[in-house]
């Protein structure tokens, strides 16, 4: 069967910013995605070495700020679950369910998986650092004119343009 | 009035909410193109710039929306989330998020959406950025200093800048069309397709005249907060406007009477003023604090009586107009202000020779408050400034 288009992107553009309003009317908050890899990452430590979470400085501070649950029980936690499903129908529907390894026409499948998980490893950090990601810090900080998430969304972007022209053959 | 969280929709049903929410963002991502890679890194190649649009559409909507909800007093703002601004760490990660970007070709939120249709690469990715936030725990000590360096607290750009929220608003418009027209211009020549990079197609002019009107809203309804306050510089309105009055005694007899836990007397002064006299069962109140959910909420507890009181009663009758238009109800002035219950009551000097029962009584009485209500005032523990509990909401990534 013939793969359906994508979405006009200024209607949906439209569509997130009211998905985003209504969020910050019903909880306060906006959208994210990285708060919810850091809740599995801690709970992945913590499961593997408790001891070491109990003696180092980051996960303490990160304790001391969700007390009394598990750090999966989180909003984001929820949240990004429901981006997993909320994609696989999305991708049911327009058929674009397919197990496959996407990749820049001049590259190697090699390459592109240390490319995926360096790059996965730099938003790691990333988003530590910026307190969120292009969804967290970002979009949602453009939301609510935050000065912080602004100037990370304009960084993000500053730092990809920088850097564009190095890994040119890794996507054109 | 927004926030919904906690007071409406608990904190259980809320991980509920989030579960809806996030699979609607995550169908609307998916749905724009955000699951595959090379769609995603087209705007740093120039061939495809589909999340710049998706991207500055969403968030210049959200904004106004925002606006618009603050507009209209829909929303508490000092409740929702602002992100906090640590100038060093932001500008750091945001530029090696961006790195990642080109190196990986996704962000994560578009990450989960392209591992949700089996995306290969994607599910790498996320195992790296797990490794990666497992190497910025335990490099901690290393990130610290930078990562704490220069709090400015969570100010909002406007804010930063000293400009209007409207001249701000406009700004980050006219930049996000700029940049969809720029856009488009260098996505055709890359491209190579000869295309007007303006379109009047029936959806772009139903967005923009949608977004016109939005506008044209807010200048035909004047914000709430500001257009209460300035209805009341009609002093005829003021003093016509229908009020109920509590009278100096009655005010003197339910303040005495401890049984009495309906009464509760909210304080218009200045907090220097009610440090230095505080009445029992009262509160200190401002203009915001009307405007405000959390301190509001005092003012719609069932079966209180709100007498509102400042020195003058035209300050009361002020504050109980706007708390009126905002739909509390059981409010009352004293009359004459504080300064007439402090002439009659607490300076009282008794009618010399009372001719009548009424001016006999009014003696009795009196004399009687005039010794205890001062008592009352020295043994007075007040509620002080009534609470702002900031109930907001922990967020961000």
């Amino acid at each position: 069967m013939e793969k359906t288009e994508y979405m006009n992107p200024y209607i949906a553009g439209v569509l997130l910013g009211l998905l985003l309003v209504a969020t910050i009317y019903i909880t306060g908050r906006g959208l994210g995605a990285s708060g919810a890899i850091k809740s599995y990452a801690v709970t992945a430590v913590e499961t593997i070495a408790p001891s070491h979470t109990g003696s180092t400085k980051f996960y303490q501070e990160y304790g001391k700020k969700h007390e009394g649950s598990s750090p999966l029980m989180n909003w984001l936690v929820f949240e990004v679950t429901g981006v997993l499903i909320g994609a696989f129908l999305s991708g049911l529907i327009s058929n674009r369910l397919d197990f496959k390894l996407e990749k820049g026409p001049h590259t190697t499948t090699r390459i592109r998986i240390a490319g995926a998980l360096i790059g996965g490893i730099l938003w790691g950090i990333g988003s530590q650092l910026g307190r969120g990601c292009t969804s967290g810090a970002a979009l949602s900080g453009m939301a609510v004119m935050s000065t912080g998430g602004i100037i990370t969304m304009f960084a993000i972007f500053a730092g990809a343009y920088m850097f564009a022209y190095f890994f040119r053959k890794f996507w054109i | 009035m927004g926030p919904l969280v906690p007071d409406v929709i608990s904190n259980n049903l809320n991980f509920i909410v989030a579960l809806v929410i996030g699979v609607l963002f995550g169908a609307i991502l998916e749905q724009a193109g955000f699951s595959t890679s090379k769609k995603l890194v087209g705007l740093f190649y120039g061939y495809d710039f589909t999340v710049l649009r998706v991207f500055f559409t969403a968030g210049i909507v959200a904004m106004i929306g925002v606006m618009g909800l603050e507009h209209y007093g829909l929303i508490d703002i000092n409740l929702v989330y602002v992100n906090p601004t640590f100038l060093w760490s932001a500008i750091v990660g945001g530029i090696i998020m961006g790195l990642g970007f080109v190196v990986g070709g996704f962000c994560p939120g578009t990450s989960v959406c392209a591992a949700a249709i089996g995306k290969i690469d994607a599910m790498i990715f996320i195992g790296g950025a797990l490794i990666g936030v497992v190497i910025f725990a335990e490099g901690y000590p290393v990130f610290e200093p930078l990562y704490k360096a220069a709090n400015l607290g969570s100010p909002r750009f406007f804010e930063t800048l000293g400009m209007s929220q409207n001249i701000f608003a406009f700004i980050i418009v006219v930049f996000g069309l700029f940049a969809f027209w720029f856009a488009s211009i260098v996505e055709n020549r890359v491209n190579k397709v000869a295309k007007s990079p303006i379109r009047l197609t029936p959806y772009y002019v139903g967005i923009a005249s949608i977004g016109i009107l939005m506008a044209a809203s807010a200048f035909i309804f004047p914000e709430r907060k500001a257009s209460l306050i300035k209805s009341e510089e009609d002093a005829n309105f003021v003093q016509s406007y229908k009020l109920e009055t509590m009278t100096p005694d009655e005010f003197a007899y339910r303040l005495m009477d401890e049984q009495d836990d309906k009464f509760q007397i909210i304080d218009f002064r200045p907090d220097k003023e009610y440090a230095k006299m505080s009445l029992p069962k009262s509160t200190l109140f401002t203009l915001d604090n009307m405007f405000e959910k959390e301190p509001n909420k005092i003012l719609t507890l069932k079966h209180k009586i709100n007498v509102f009181v400042a020195d003058d009663e035209l300050t009361e009758r002020k504050m109980a107009i706007i708390a009126t238009e905002l739909g509390d109800k059981r409010i009352k002035i004293l009359q004459g202000g504080l300064n007439a219950f402090k002439e009659q009551i607490l300076n009282f000097k008794p009618i010399e020779n009372p001719k009548t029962l009424d001016e006999e009584y009014a003696n009795r009485f009196r004399t009687k408050a005039k010794e205890i209500i001062p008592v009352l005032i020295k043994n007075n523990k007040s509620a002080g400034p009534v609470k702002k509990v900031q109930k907001r909401v922990v967020g961000g990534c």
